[in-house]
């Protein structure tokens, strides 16, 4: 784990022209590059906020604003998306880097260190466009802000965590590589992302309480729609169950290792 | 080759061969590789927890023991499919051995996989930046090497334009540049070095006999025989995942024909060689050609000729029914199919007369090979009078491929070897024209 970091840090200079291309290539040729990694989030937060709140103007208990939904989906999805990002891009990380693997040595690290660190990106800039979208609608919530730092790395654990186990086997098993978007949708609407928590029946509550992005995406809710710090029992659970994961990925990742290049 | 050539690299082989245990850069013991197979994919991931036993396994390679001292150059030969690759794909690290080990001595860099990660949107810059970086380079060493890298890539602005309006050609220049911006312990080259066009192959070259001087130990795999020889001075052959010998080139290309014309059965009967190109076979068969072989002065047949080297071509013709006459003919082509020579028995007043079934004629025509490095095919025809379009008894295309190699002469270009004798007059320059001029 220790040589692995080291290893991480030996190849800082890769880490950071991978993470910076990979913005370049996405905006390049375009007339106004950068602006649109605000655009994009702008419009989808935009949308929800305007066009939803128009149709389903419904109060939610507890924010004091008519988009009080809009505001309810947005949080949510700032957890989401990073969630999802991360998860998505490691289960393909070792495939797509097939290549990259097959013919070249460096720390393995490096691949989801890029991953992170420009899902990281990507989550800043709907970050800075939620809290002005949010400010255009009177919405403040400054005391609990800071929270949104821990919640960002809790999240990054879970998905991390379980992105690398699925991403090792999905080596092996491709399977694996076609299942989990399905599962991810099951995911989505088994967490109240769309839809308040309240509403789930309460015959469902304990089932989806065992769902930890139900607790996640919650304390997500917490912090950005009501304004109230998240409960610390469920963040430290999460803490440790993400830490758990991470380490169960790193060990299998190990083990993996000798017969992975040959699977590729 | 000349015979003091070879005495010369059997001397430094012999004296590598000494130092190689004390300080060998690379050291492979026992090394084997195999690929195992499981009743499934989850039997597999079960296995990294529990002693569950795969279903199979392949050995690719196996027992494979050899050093590689400081700036000695060794060749990787072996048909495809010996292991190769995997031998360096665990040399390099990409791959880990099943048993035995690696051990080397500082960095390794290979010259297979120019132009990794290269993004087409990326200028030259950002992308050596990038690609050095993948090889564990720092900013600062990279910044400090930037000037050399583009010094030596030679493209001009492009270096500072999008890679995807690079030709092909510059792209290599450029990520041949990058790989060898830091001079490696060992060099692992792939396929006589085709990068980019001949100024910059022979610069790229240039910079690697630099590398070597300087200690860097070189590990060329290739099928091409010419660059073996004239490259390295030990060879290894691999043949079904083993070490089938160990030794000097030559040799080791004698052994290596040897087994390719035993699997191709090609000892009397001509056949295409493998050279990809098709052979056409036309005429009556009054006559034929039963065997045609390159030999270098008193010895066996080869197929790799030194530049200038005197060698015969030995043709064996059987006849078959009673003819008038019979004339000779044979052609050497280039590469791409240029007439380089030809001429036959008809213009050499050779003609022989009144041929009666059943003969055998052998011809030995000697020459030198003036001729530039490539590879090079005979043709030959079995006529009576001066062309083959009049009784055209046998007519072969590439009937034997040879490959032209320079050992030993300078440096030249071209498909012809006219070595010049260069006199230069130099006067002082005179006052009274410097005058004159003024």
């Amino acid at each position: 784990m220790l040589t692995s970091l080291k290893g991480a840090w030996r190849y800082r200079q890769f880490i950071a022209t991978s993470i910076r291309h990979e913005l370049v290539t996405r905006f390049a040729r375009s007339r106004i590059g950068g602006a649109w990694m605000i655009i994009h989030p702008l419009s989808m937060v935009l949308i929800y906020a305007l066009v939803l709140s128009a149709v389903l103007s419904a109060k939610l208990p507890g924010i004091e604003s008519q988009y009080a939904y809009a505001i309810y989906l947005t949080a949510g999805m700032l957890g989401w998306s990073l969630f999802s990002e991360i998860l998505n891009r490691c289960l393909g990380v070792f495939i797509e880097n097939a290549n990259l693997m097959k013919k070249l040595v460096f720390p393995k690290i490096a691949l989801p260190v890029i991953i992170t660190g420009s899902c990281l990106i990507n989550n800043l800039a709907l970050f800075m466009v939620i809290l002005i979208v949010f400010a255009l609608l009177g919405h403040f919530t400054p005391a609990t802000l800071p929270w949104v730092l821990v919640l960002t790395g809790i999240t990054v654990l879970l998905a991390l965590g379980l992105g690398l186990i699925l991403g090792v086997l999905n080596v092996f098993i491709r399977d694996i590589g076609q299942l989990m978007p399905i599962v991810l949708q099951f995911l989505f609407w088994f967490t109240p992302v769309v839809y308040p928590a309240e509403i789930v029946p309460a015959s469902l509550q304990t089932l989806i309480a065992f769902n930890p992005l139900f607790h996640l995406i919650g304390a997500y809710h917490d912090v950005l729609a009501y304004g109230q710090p998240p409960s610390l029992t469920v963040l430290m659970a999460l803490m440790l169950l993400g830490g758990g994961l991470v380490l169960v990925s790193a060990l299998l990742f190990r083990k993996a290792s000798p017969e992975m290049v040959d699977a590729l | 080759m000349s015979h003091s050539a070879a005495n010369a690299s059997a001397r430094s082989v012999s004296a590598t061969h000494a130092s190689a245990s004390k300080h060998a850069l690379l050291e492979v013991r026992e090394l084997g590789k195999a690929y195992r197979r499981y009743r499934n994919e989850l039997a597999r991931v079960v296995s990294w927890f529990t002693p569950i036993k795969p279903k199979d396994e392949t050995w690719i390679l196996r027992d494979i023991n050899f050093d590689i001292a400081p700036g000695e150059a060794v060749g990787i030969v072996g048909q495809n499919g010996a292991g190769k690759s995997t031998l360096l794909k665990m040399i390099t690290g990409t791959l880990r051995p099943t048993e035995g080990y690696i051990r080397t001595h500082g960095r390794i860099a290979a010259i297979l996989e120019l132009g990794m990660g290269f993004n087409g949107e990326l200028s030259g810059r950002q992308n050596v930046l990038h690609s050095a970086g993948l090889m564990g380079f720092t900013h600062a060493q990279i910044s400090e090497a930037m000037d050399d890298i583009e010094a030596f890539a030679e493209i001009g602005d492009y270096f500072d334009k999008p890679m995807r309006v690079y030709s092909s050609g510059m792209q290599m220049r450029v990520a041949f540049s990058v790989a060898t911006a830091f001079r490696p312990q060992i060099l692992i080259v792939d396929e006589a070095l085709s990068v980019g066009d001949a100024y910059f192959q022979h610069k790229s070259f240039d910079r690697i006999r630099e590398f070597q001087r300087q200690g860097t130990s070189l590990l060329i795999v290739s099928h091409d025989k010419a660059a073996i020889q004239s490259l390295c001075d030990r060879a290894i052959l691999l043949e079904q995942g083993q070490i089938l010998q160990d030794g000097l080139p030559q040799d080791i290309m004698d052994y290596y024909n040897a087994l390719i014309a035993q699997k191709e059965n090609a000892r009397v009967e001509i056949k295409p060689l493998d050279s990809g190109q098709i052979q056409t076979q036309s005429g009556t068969g009054e006559a034929s050609i039963v065997q045609v072989s390159l030999h270098a002065a008193n010895s066996g047949a080869i197929d790799v000729v030194d530049v200038g080297q005197p060698v015969e071509l030995r043709v064996t013709v059987a006849v078959h029914v009673d003819l008038p006459e019979l004339v000779v003919g044979y052609k050497i082509k280039d590469r791409v199919g240029q007439d380089v020579f030809g001429t036959n028995t008809w213009h050499t007043h050779q003609i022989e007369k009144e041929l009666v079934a059943g003969e055998r004629l052998t011809y030995h025509m000697r020459f030198s090979a003036n001729l530039g490095p490539g590879s090079y095919s005979v043709s030959l025809s079995l006529h009576s009078s001066d062309t083959h379009l009049t009784r055209n008894y046998q007519w072969i295309d590439h009937a034997l491929v040879f490959q032209v190699v320079n050992m030993e002469k300078d440096f030249f270009l071209g498909s012809s070897w006219i070595m010049p004798i260069i006199d230069c007059e130099r006067e002082a320059a005179s006052r009274s024209e410097f005058n004159e001029s003024t």
